[in-house]
């Protein structure tokens, strides 16, 4: 089971009111390569992989949950008193049409979530590669969010993100190493 | 600049329409180089370590915004 | 009904005390996750985890639960349901 925390993993704070960010991060809320993907990917591949990796998948699956959050605060600091006008500017109008200001798991570009973006092929160095090709597109995603805005206090929390996806990718780097046998440590380094 | 940056130059064809980019960049970021992280490397203290996204300065990738640079 | 305290100065730094704690938890679960046997890194583990539940009673006590189901005590009335959430602060 899972006990819910009542605090982020780091602090975010938005320096200025900019509703366009809040369209262009849902990319890391509902996109392909987003936390809900990766949270929701890592937690389903671990019932079919060897148990010496299974810790692994499961906390960095939580850990992304936890991202999911933060990315989810930025989007609502972000558009919480936004007028309709403001949200049309930014091209949130069709979403103010369907929802109001409520949130909702897609894309930059308003394409729904979809459990087509994740994968599981029941082989687990397929399975690993795949996370961990996860893990540098979503490095790459937080760059180009980064680029995209001048507030250092977005910046701030969206570089502690993509740190995180560069560790990660070095935990299912290892897993892989582990599940080669491979255990001289000094040999792989 | 930074010493995980990597530069190169786009082709340039003789009927581009735009201004052209004089280089184009891309981050090589430290775990690239690391299968199996070893034991006892180095740590930031705490605090730092928060505000770095990772307890060790072996992986600490920095990344500066192109924002208002008229970047790439 | 006494409002919670949350959003004071103090409330910050110690939500952050806290976050600096976990996060180096987390980082080292991670890393144990594939060194099990790395004595030094599971030592500091067990240590910051005791650091980490001393400043959570001490966060829980003054500004309410951080954690439902059981894992928390409550004063009267329900403080788990109360404002604020991490997003709202």
């Amino acid at each position: 089971m899972w006990i819910y925390e009542k605090k982020l993993q780091y602090p975010v704070r938005v320096g200025k009111c900019d509703v366009r960010m809040a369209r262009y991060l849902m990319e890391q809320y509902g996109g392909a390569d987003g936390e809900l993907a990766a949270a929701l990917r890592y937690m389903n591949q671990r019932y079919s992989i060897p148990d010496k990796v299974i810790g692994v998948l499961t906390d960095i699956s939580t850990e992304e949950f936890a991202h999911l959050e933060m990315i989810a605060t930025m989007i609502y600091k972000l558009t919480k008193d936004a007028s309709v006008q403001e949200l049309e500017a930014a091209g949130l109008g069709p979403n103010y049409a369907q929802r109001d200001h409520a949130l909702f798991y897609q894309n930059s570009a308003g394409v729904p979530w979809t459990a087509s973006y994740i994968q599981a092929k029941g082989d687990p160095i397929a399975d690993l590669y795949e996370d961990i090709a996860a893990e540098e597109k979503a490095r790459a995603t937080y760059q180009w969010l980064i680029d995209m805005t001048d507030d250092v206090d977005l910046q701030d929390s969206l570089k502690f993100l993509r740190e995180r996806e560069i560790i990660h990718a070095i935990r299912f780097k290892e897993s892989v190493q582990i599940l080669m046998e491979e255990r001289d440590k000094k040999k792989v380094f | 600049m930074n010493s995980q940056e990597r530069v190169w130059a786009t082709y340039r064809g003789p009927f581009d329409p735009c201004p052209p980019v004089p280089f184009k960049t891309y981050v090589v970021p430290p775990n690239q180089y690391v299968n199996f992280q070893p034991p006892g490397l180095p740590q930031y203290p705490l605090a730092e370590a928060l505000r770095a996204g990772t307890l060790w300065p072996a992986f600490y990738s920095p990344y500066e915004s192109k924002a208002g640079k008229g970047g790439v | 009904m006494e409002q919670p305290k949350a959003c004071e100065p103090r409330y910050y730094e110690m939500l952050e005390q806290l976050q600096v704690l976990d996060f180096a938890l987390v980082e080292l679960n991670l890393y144990l996750d594939t060194h099990p046997e790395d004595l030094k890194a599971i030592e500091q583990f067990n240590q910051l985890t005791q650091e980490r539940t001393r400043l959570a009673n001490q966060f829980q006590e003054l500004y309410g639960p951080l954690q439902n189901f059981g894992r928390a005590y409550s004063k009267c009335p329900w403080e788990w349901s109360q404002s604020p959430w991490p997003w709202q602060v």
